[in-house]
């Protein structure tokens, strides 16, 4: 056909050139693997393309200037008001440019995705242990697109110079300025002198439409294509082992599948955008020192910080002579900086607690380290916390709750929450993971009742099949650590002295789980065998205990 | 040898042979377990073949179609109809456009709906036709590809070291340190200058965080009308009001420290610590710029007299001095030193006592 | 312990489960929500002819169990009403703040017990008392030729910082709410910059003139009703609700679609 005949002959004016036939070939075929939790950091790919699409439309229109006008355009409720320029093109790309006010709501609706699905992908890839080996570079690249998608929010949403975000700026030079020693300093150049000054809206606008965006594409291309060289990680599963990818190949099938994502995500993004007002500028009126409203919150993914802010007790300190917002300073950068600086250690500290320095590729269902997943959801919790004391006020007013009890809750909440979580998420894995063993040792219920000769019914188990059976079976395959070794002996480097008990209870700690059944799970009798119940009651006896260290070696051979 | 649609054929024992795209790949040990999901008849084998293998490709490696046909037949339609509603959706963004005037607030509501409604329409069509096509149209198939060890070979790794090592003897970099150090020296300039260029972005603070453009005489002037006040205007106990100094209604720098906040008391309501000396017939003027983070604290209650700052709840208790009373602010709202003037309006006696606004290392 | 997990399948289980945990909610819930004690309704008026006569008798009907038969007040239940002004009554009574169901922290709007004539008479009987505000004429707030850009200003810096940029309402000290202004009537938002009811500020007429109110109530009535340009308004709460929608909205339907996307093929009709 002449179709093929003109690819033919554009492939090959390429490849004369460029070279491309086997390793585009091999791209074509690479394999990728299905679950719907692998499409998560593609919510956030995607959202940032149309972030850019639609940011380099209203850069078109914006004017990144706090020179004052004043304004007679077309929302007349503001009509002879003083405002900056800034704020006044945010005005006519709203009211006057058609298509303006979608493209500045698809924005930022984008940018809201944006960064609640850089949230989800970051706590799929924790809870199912894609960042160990070799994926820890992706991982830290991954913790500083995070960190640079929240300061890139910050300052798209303070460009158009409005009250609320104004506020924002405002409590961000309070923040700046209260860095012992050089904090003055900071914020003087920062906002090239003092508070709000002319300089910040255009400093803002360059490194938010040129220096931000160029570091992300830059650690989204290699986040890219360290994940593709080293392929994706796949679930457990029949036919899947850590040295293979079961799936479909990208061409057509995974091209096609990730193109209609994007196409849903632009779909609902212009239908929030069509439908969901967002960053109602005119509302808010533009910015001035003097005004302030009720219920003032940044974005969301600001919305911690902001309620770190707000828990926080009334110290102040002298310090040599010297003022020390001790009240400021630790909630604006401890909590964030821990969790952060934590999860960027936290392969390595793993690395360390379970000696295990093997490549991993197969993924554990969160079940399987209940340790880690209850760590997690800790962690998720004492972040949750802040976040909604960050709306507190907004909490109290619509949910009739006084305001500062909202406070005091939270002041207590911040602790008491991550540790109640970290309990009742363990619990629930160990509890599912003794659910799965049961499965394994006595099948599933079929529904189907039998009277025995002696007269007591049963009812009919069937043995689980093979596809659930090879996901029940998975778990992380743990190397025992050296030993302490005895009086006399030399323990192994990593294991002297307390660092070694440390290390040997945290071990224990990690690596807690039910066991699997003797055989893992495969079944002595034939037939329905084990697995047969009494109809009422549970029949059996306590359930399976819960051992740490490594399980009996796995039967089909994993290593 | 098509296979597609064929009834139940043995399972062709192809070997799997691993894809070994990268040089130096480990062979895989063999695996030959292929399933295809969801089709009555066994699997026809699906394999991947090397290159290296040299026999050419003559089983395929994906399917020409689905098995089912009238149900493909069915997706086509369904796809087919899906990609129309896009294109004729696509087309309503462009009318819309022309057709929606925007300028009244009205009609940019029509306009934003229109055109984000229809391009909504076409994007989510266009995607819900891309997964049936998937889902649907292309044959079910499920492959398998080896991975191959990341780690280099030794071999390779050897020779990396021994690249690396004679380039480095040849440049003599290790063997004369001269060199290297002064080299060294030569870009520590070059890291800290891109610092020091950063200088001239704004001028150092000095002293103007202690003050503010309150002095003797500066009177007060209700924000927004620039009307000045006399304490008989201002004379309802539990009236609470923004005010700034004369003459710098639109210097934002100013305002952003020289906002403050009248308050009007009734008899005997004001208490120590407040500075009866700085009132004006029990009218107490407090800074307005929150001592924690700079938000105007602007919040009264007439009540309880408490001063609220919206931003993260601090509050302070107006009737004396504005000490803080819940919050996580550490310190009381600064007090304006109140008089009045010749002809009866209130002024500023000077600026405030304290540096306005959040702490700073060298505030005390 | 036992004896649970051994009905852990019976078929009620389940439904236990969730009706504990509505248990357990509501409990929390309600030692958390704020509220007071209170004494019980006043019974309705009855009209008399003069009008200061006819406002004295309902008021010792329906106001002095509670503001003392001289308008007095008693300490620690209801302040006095000497020289409020009959501003100040029209106010609390045409929103059915007054008469008062309970001693709370805050009373909140609520229809109103007395009609039109009756809360005239009642504020003209306070007024003959001792003066104060006299309610606001009909040009006084009519909203013709008002300054809506001045009203912004006046509100941000004087009004929102209780009641949020639009007037939607916003959280106090100790129980008390800023109340949303989505049903205030223009007459009802003057008299209530005039009198400063309850924990609001009092903004007389000197500070902002007739005119400046004016252009206040301009703004509120004008951006209560203006339409939503960019769609559902979302509360006009700010980010908040904004980042609910991202997350529950937004981020749920794109994982729906992934599950579509990903779901292992339906083509088991004959598979077994």
């Amino acid at each position: 056909m002449s179709t093929n005949r003109a690819l033919e002959g554009v492939g090959t004016f390429l490849d004369d050139r460029l070279h491309g036939a086997r390793g585009i070939r091999i791209f074509l075929r690479k394999i990728f693997p299905d679950h719907w939790s692998f499409l998560l950091g593609e919510i956030a790919l995607y959202s940032f393309i149309i972030l850019l699409l639609t940011g380099t439309f209203l850069t078109l229109f914006f004017q990144p200037s706090m020179s004052t006008i004043t304004y007679h355009g077309s929302y007349l409720p503001l009509e002879g008001v003083k405002m900056s320029r800034a704020y006044a093109s945010t005005l006519d790309i709203s009211f006057d440019v058609r298509g303006g006010l979608l493209m500045r709501q698809i924005h930022h609706w984008a940018a809201d995705l944006f960064m609640a699905a850089i949230f989800a992908h970051m706590i799929r890839i924790f809870f199912t242990g894609a960042y160990r080996k070799p994926r820890e570079v992706n991982w830290l690249i991954g913790i500083t697109l995070f960190t640079l998608g929240l300061i890139e929010g910050l300052f798209g949403y303070s460009l158009p110079d409005d009250l609320l975000s104004g506020a924002g700026l405002r409590i961000l030079e309070g923040v700046l300025q209260s860095i012992p020693i050089v904090g003055t300093y900071l914020a003087f150049f920062l906002f090239g002198g003092p508070f709000p000054g002319n300089d910040i809206v255009p400093r803002m606008y360059i490194l938010h439409v040129l220096v931000i965006p160029g570091l992300l594409l830059a650690l989204i291309t290699a986040h890219l294509f360290i994940m593709v060289f080293q392929k994706h990680t796949q679930m457990p599963g029949k036919g899947r082992t850590n040295q293979n990818v079961v799936g479909q190949p990208m061409y057509p099938y995974f091209m096609a599948k990730t193109g209609a994502y994007f196409f849903f995500i632009f779909g609902i993004l212009a239908l929030a955008g069509a439908a969901a007002q967002i960053n109602p500028v005119w509302l808010y009126g533009p910015y001035n020192p003097v005004a302030m409203s009720a219920g003032s919150q940044p974005d969301f993914y600001m919305g911690m910080l902001e309620g770190a802010l707000r828990v926080f007790p009334a110290w102040n300190w002298e310090v040599l002579g010297h003022d020390f917002a001790f009240n400021v300073f630790v909630p604006a950068l401890v909590p964030l900086g821990l969790i952060f600086t934590g999860a960027a250690v936290w392969p390595f500290i793993e690395q360390w607690v379970t000696g295990d320095k093997r490549e991993h590729h197969l993924l554990d269902r969160p079940r399987n380290a209940p340790t880690r997943t209850a760590i997690g959801m800790a962690v998720i919790t004492f972040y949750g916390v802040l976040w909604a004391e960050g709306a507190n006020d907004i909490i109290a007013d619509h949910f009739n709750v006084s305001l500062y009890l909202t406070t005091q809750i939270a002041q207590v909440a911040w602790l008491v929450g991550p540790i109640l979580a970290y309990i009742i998420t363990k619990r629930i894995c160990l509890g599912l993971q003794r659910k799965d063993v049961h499965l394994l040792e006595h099948g599933v219920e079929t529904g189907i009742i039998r009277q025995l000769p002696s007269g007591e019914f049963i009812e009919e188990t069937a043995p689980v099949d093979e596809e659930a059976r090879a996901v029940l079976e998975s778990r992380p395959d743990y190397e025992p650590l050296p030993d302490l070794g005895g009086t006399g002996d030399v323990p192994a480097p990593g294991m002297r002295g307390a660092v070694g008990k440390v290390r040997t209870r945290l071990y224990n700690l990690a690596t807690e789980s039910v066991p699997l059944p003797a055989g893992n799970g495969h079944r002595a009798v034939e037939g329905n065998g084990h697995g047969q119940h009494a109809v009422e009651g549970n029949g059996h006896a306590a359930p399976a205990e819960v051992s740490s260290g490594p399980d009996a070696p796995p039967a089909d051979g994993e290593h | 040898m098509s296979e597609t649609n064929g009834p139940a054929e043995p399972e062709r024992g192809e070997d799997l042979m691993a894809d070994l795209a990268a040089s130096g790949g480990e062979p895989d040990e063999g695996q030959a377990r292929h399933r295809v999901i969801g089709t009555p008849a066994p699997a026809q084998a699906r394999t991947l073949l090397a290159d290296q293998r040299g026999e050419p490709a003559e089983v395929r490696e994906l399917p020409a179609g689905p098995e089912d046909l009238p149900s493909a037949k069915r997706a086509e339609r369904a796809v087919a109809a899906c990609f129309t509603i896009a294109m004729l959706a696509g087309l309503g963004f462009i009318a819309s456009y022309v057709i929606f005037r925007v300028h009244t607030i009205n009609n940019v509501f029509h306009s934003n709906l229109a055109l984000g409604l229809t391009m909504a329409v076409a994007f989510l069509a266009l995607g819900a036709g891309a997964v049936i096509w998937v889902r649907r149209l292309m044959p079910n198939v499920e492959l398998t590809e080896q991975r191959h060890v990341l780690r280099s070979t030794p071999e390779n790794k050897a020779a990396f070291a021994k690249t690396f090592e004679e380039g480095a003897e040849a440049s003599q970099f290790v063997k004369r340190p001269i060199i290297r150090r002064t080299l060294i020296a030569a870009t520590v300039p070059a890291v800290i200058a891109p610092i020091v260029l950063l200088r001239d972005s704004g001028p150092l603070p000095e002293k103007s965080l202690d003050h503010t453009v309150w002095k003797r005489g500066t009177r007060l002037v209700v924000y927004g009308t620039n009307r000045p006040l006399t304490p008989a205007e201002f004379n309802s106990p539990g009236a609470s009001l923004s005010v700034i100094p004369e003459g710098f209604a639109d210097n934002d720098d100013a305002l952003a420290k020289a906002a403050t906040t009248l308050i009007k008391f009734g008899p005997d309501e004001l208490k120590a610590p407040t500075v009866m000396n700085w009132t004006v017939d029990n009218i107490v003027a407090y800074s307005k710029i929150c001592p924690h983070l700079g938000c105007p604290a602007a919040l009264y209650e007439q009540t309880t007299h408490h001063i609220l700052c919206p931003c993260h709840q601090s509050t302070f208790d107006a009737a004396r001095g504005a000490k803080v009373i819940f919050g996580p602010a550490s310190r009381p709202l600064p007090q304006l030193p109140l008089m009045l003037n010749a002809q009866g309006y209130l002024v500023a006696q000077s600026d405030y006592h304290e540096p306005v606004g959040p702490s700073f290392w060298e505030r005390s | 312990m036992s004896w649970i997990t051994s009905r852990r399948r019976h078929p009620a289980a389940g439904y236990a489960i969730l009706f504990l945990g509505l248990l357990l909610v509501g409990a929390l819930y309600a030692s958390i929500t704020g509220g007071g004690a209170g004494a019980a309704a006043a019974p309705p008026a009855t009209v008399d002819s003069a009008q200061i006569s006819q406002g004295h008798t309902i008021f010792l009907q329906d106001c002095a169990t509670c503001h003392g038969a001289g308008a007095q007040g008693q300490p620690g239940v209801a302040p006095g009403l000497i020289g409020v002004g009959a501003a100040a009554v029209d106010f609390q009574v045409s929103t059915g703040r007054m008469p008062a169901a309970e001693l709370g922290a805050e009373n909140a709007r609520k229809p109103p017990e007395l009609n039109t004539a009756q809360t005239h008479a009642v504020a003209a009987y306070i007024a003959s008392l001792g003066g104060g505000p006299a309610i606001p004429s009909a040009a006084q707030v009519s909203t013709s030729g008002a300054d809506v850009g001045l009203g912004q200003q006046l509100f941000v810096a004087d009004c929102a910082q209780c009641h949020n940029f639009v007037g939607a309402g916003g959280a106090l000290t100790n129980g008390k709410f800023a109340p949303a202004l989505t049903q205030a009537t223009p007459t009802q938002i003057y008299e209530a910059m005039l009198t400063g009811p309850e924990a609001m500020p009092v903004f007389n007429d000197a500070t902002l003139t007739p005119d400046q109110k004016r252009d206040v109530v301009a703004y509120v009535t004008g951006v209560r009703s203006e339409t939503n340009p960019g769609g559902f308004s979302l509360g006009r709460i700010g980010p908040t609700t904004e980042g609910l929608v991202a997350f529950l909205g937004l981020l749920l339907f794109m994982v729906l679609v992934a599950i579509w996307i990903t779901a292992k093929h339906g083509k088991t009709k004959t598979h077994e």
